[in-house]
């Protein structure tokens, strides 16, 4: 792909290249999750399904501001970040339909999964937790002299709870190469956020820990990238923590099964009209940096990715039950099973 | 040989090792500079630097989940809880992450969490506690209880070398109170589920384990020298995973049973003990089983009231007396 003639420069040191990518992810992220939605009403889901529809901007361009060694924590929105890590559309599909090939083994759920190779550590539910977490993981590359990055995403609603203060300040105090991304969406569950912090921006929660804290449009691909990239950077050359708050919207309700009654169609039409996707299209295709043929061909490759990745999860089967009892300890590796089950019924 | 006590049996076996293995670090509040509210980490900071002894905020659930962080990544933290009461402010990152760390997503997460427990100090409410029962419950975390100082070199020793997550309740009141000769120069390890005959005896089996080992001993010897029946006392050492069998031999040789613990009653690991003992060897009981535990209060400061919440050598006594008069 040549430069279109007369096409400005592209912003914060990125590629034509490297917009296809983000676009790529871009498009994947919500692809996969319209098949999930699909597959939810077909019943094939087997727990809630939760949808990041408006917030894949964000969750895209933030974890492109690292490098393949860092490693990056998702909160539940943050599907987006974990495919940009190379997590694969067909494992997220086994997770979400507990098939026994899932990378937990039909034990954990959803996005709930890891690849530290990769570069993600899975969440658990408690949120705010995984911000000591990858405090201690960030410690560790401190210690040993790594040259890597620690990314952990919250939402509003966690910037309330006592891990995610501990953490933040633990990691300040230590000052381990992290980035704290808030999402913040306007509402956790069904409680604003107005509900959830007495500040105007959760960004300025960053003063108490004696770190930046920057409030950047989360709808905006490309500065949440730039803004991201400059807090890894600072974070990678011995500077410490930085608070990045990504101001978007929650489109859809907390999970499948909320009716959001909470939430006017006006305001949620509002943020139809402030897509992240459709930005960023607009943008690298109106700039002249990406051509229609470009997005054309993305648009196929990623339906044809999910096609196969349907297809290779559907008819694969649930866990075998005994399954259940291994694992939780490295010794024993196996816990027994329960006297009751040896019975005649 | 060189007589040590319980808290120098520790340093040493945290110091080891350090030495042997340099994915061992310590974090904790107040243990690098001062060397810890109880001295147990002295001159760690100054033999391993910063790096491998980091002090930290208070604050415990940042300690044990950065700790799990680092476990990830194939390090082997040692967290320090200042005393063990603290422990449940860390309650969430233990029970939600690190217990299920392996199971629900195949992570690593080699650490120990150690502090110190236990009542008979004086402490209050909040220097006192001995709440194994609250984690005992949660399936993916051992816990380990050393009564002498034997064990609990070996013990922290086995602990830091385990891959699974460990809770080690040291016992304060034993921290200077006991000595004992230890090898020099031999890697001195206990294994982790393995239970110790601390007395052998034929007429009554008491199980217990931490400080009340030596309650039980005082109470054994009373027994003896008084009624001259012959207690034997089983230290479990390691209460998860539990050393079932050497509960179950001791019973079928004495047919009568006691378990007793520091911790309160209701809710109290002595409650699973008997259950099991109910399950898996109901015939070769004589007697009911007995329970000795704390009273289900929260534990006073008055010396006074502290003595008659806890239980002691006396009680242990009176107990064993119901038993072997059934």
């Amino acid at each position: 792909m040549t430069l279109a003639a007369g096409a400005p420069p592209i912003p914060a040191g990125l590629t034509h290249d490297d917009l296809r990518r983000i676009y790529y992810y871009l498009r994947l992220t919500r692809a996969l999750e319209t098949r999930l939605t699909n597959l939810y009403r077909q019943g094939k889901v087997i727990g809630g399904l939760y949808s990041s529809l408006g917030q894949e901007g964000e969750s895209v361009a933030s974890a492109f501001a690292l490098e393949r060694r860092d490693i990056l924590s998702p909160l539940i929105r943050n599907l987006g970040s974990m495919l940009v890590k190379g997590a694969r559309p067909v494992d997220v599909l086994r997770q979400y339909m507990a098939k026994a090939a899932s990378p937990t083994a039909g034990r954990e759920m959803n996005i709930h999964f890891n690849d530290l190779n990769l570069g993600y550590l899975g969440q658990i539910s408690h949120l705010g937790d995984m911000v000591p977490v990858m405090a201690g993981i960030a410690l560790s590359f401190r210690m040993r002299g790594e040259d890597r990055v620690g990314l952990v995403y919250v939402g509003d609603g966690a910037t309330s709870t006592g891990t995610f203060h501990e953490g933040v300040n633990f990691a300040a105090v230590m000052r381990v190469p992290l980035v704290v991304m808030v999402e913040h969406n306007g509402y956790a569950y069904s409680t604003p956020t107005r509900r959830q912090a007495a500040v105007e921006r959760l960004a300025d929660k960053a003063l108490a820990y004696g770190i930046p804290g920057i409030t950047v449009d989360g709808n905006d691909v490309l500065a949440v990238y730039e803004v991201t990239k400059s807090a890894v950077e600072r974070a990678r050359s011995g500077g410490g923590v930085s608070l990045i708050e990504a101001v978007t919207y929650r489109r859809r309700g907390h999970a499948q099964h909320d009716d959001q009654r909470y939430q006017s169609p006006e305001e949620v039409a509002r943020w139809e009209t402030n897509d992240p996707v459709d930005r960023y299209l607009q943008r690298v295709t109106g700039a002249g940096w990406i051509g229609e043929t470009d997005v054309a061909e993305i648009d196929a490759q990623v339906e044809v990715e999910l096609d196969a990745a349907v297809a290779d999860c559907e008819r694969e089967p649930l866990p075998e039950p005994e399954t259940a009892l291994t694992g939780v300890f490295v010794r024993p590796a196996t816990a027994p099973a329960l006297w009751f089950r040896g019975l005649d019924g | 040989m060189a007589e040590v006590t319980y808290l120098e049996a520790l340093r040493q076996g945290m110091w080891e090792e350090m030495v042997r293995d340099e994915r061992v670090f310590l974090l904790g509040e107040d243990i690098g500079a001062y060397g810890g509210a109880f001295k147990v980490t002295d001159g760690f900071l100054e033999r391993f630097g910063a790096n491998r002894v980091v002090d930290t905020p208070i604050s415990e659930a940042a300690i044990v989940g950065a700790a799990a962080g680092a476990a990830h990544m194939g390090l082997r933290p040692v967290a320090e809880m200042q005393f063990i009461d603290f422990i449940s402010c860390a309650y969430d990152i233990l029970t939600n992450y690190v217990a299920t760390a392996r199971y629900r997503a195949g992570l690593a997460t080699p650490i120990v969490v150690r502090g110190p427990s236990g009542g008979y100090v004086r402490g209050g409410p909040f220097h006192s506690q001995m709440p194994e029962a609250a984690f005992f419950h949660t399936p993916g975390l051992k816990l380990v209880a050393p009564a002498t100082v034997r064990d609990a070199k070996g013990l922290i020793k086995a602990a830091i070398r385990d891959d699974d997550p460990v809770i080690f309740f040291e016992h304060k009141f034993l921290y200077r109170r006991i000595k004992e000769d230890l090898p020099e120069g031999e890697d001195l390890i206990t294994p982790i589920g393995e239970a110790r005959v601390a007395r052998e005896g034929h007429d009554l089996t008491v199980v217990t384990w931490s400080a009340m080992v030596w309650k039980t001993l005082e109470a054994a010897d009373q027994l003896e020298r008084e009624d001259g029946v012959s207690v034997e006392v089983i230290d479990l050492r390691t209460l998860v995973p539990m050393d079932t069998d050497a509960v179950m031999r001791s019973l079928r040789k004495t047919n009568r049973i006691l378990i007793a613990h520091e911790d309160t009653r209701t809710g109290g690991i002595a409650g699973e003990i008997a259950a099991r003992i109910n399950e898996e060897a109901f015939e070769w009981l004589d007697a009911p089983i007995r329970r000795v535990t704390a009273h289900d209060t929260p534990l006073p400061y008055a010396p006074t009231l502290e003595d008659y919440v806890l239980p002691q050598a006396s009680d242990v006594v009176a107990a064993a007396r119901w038993l072997l008069a059934y």
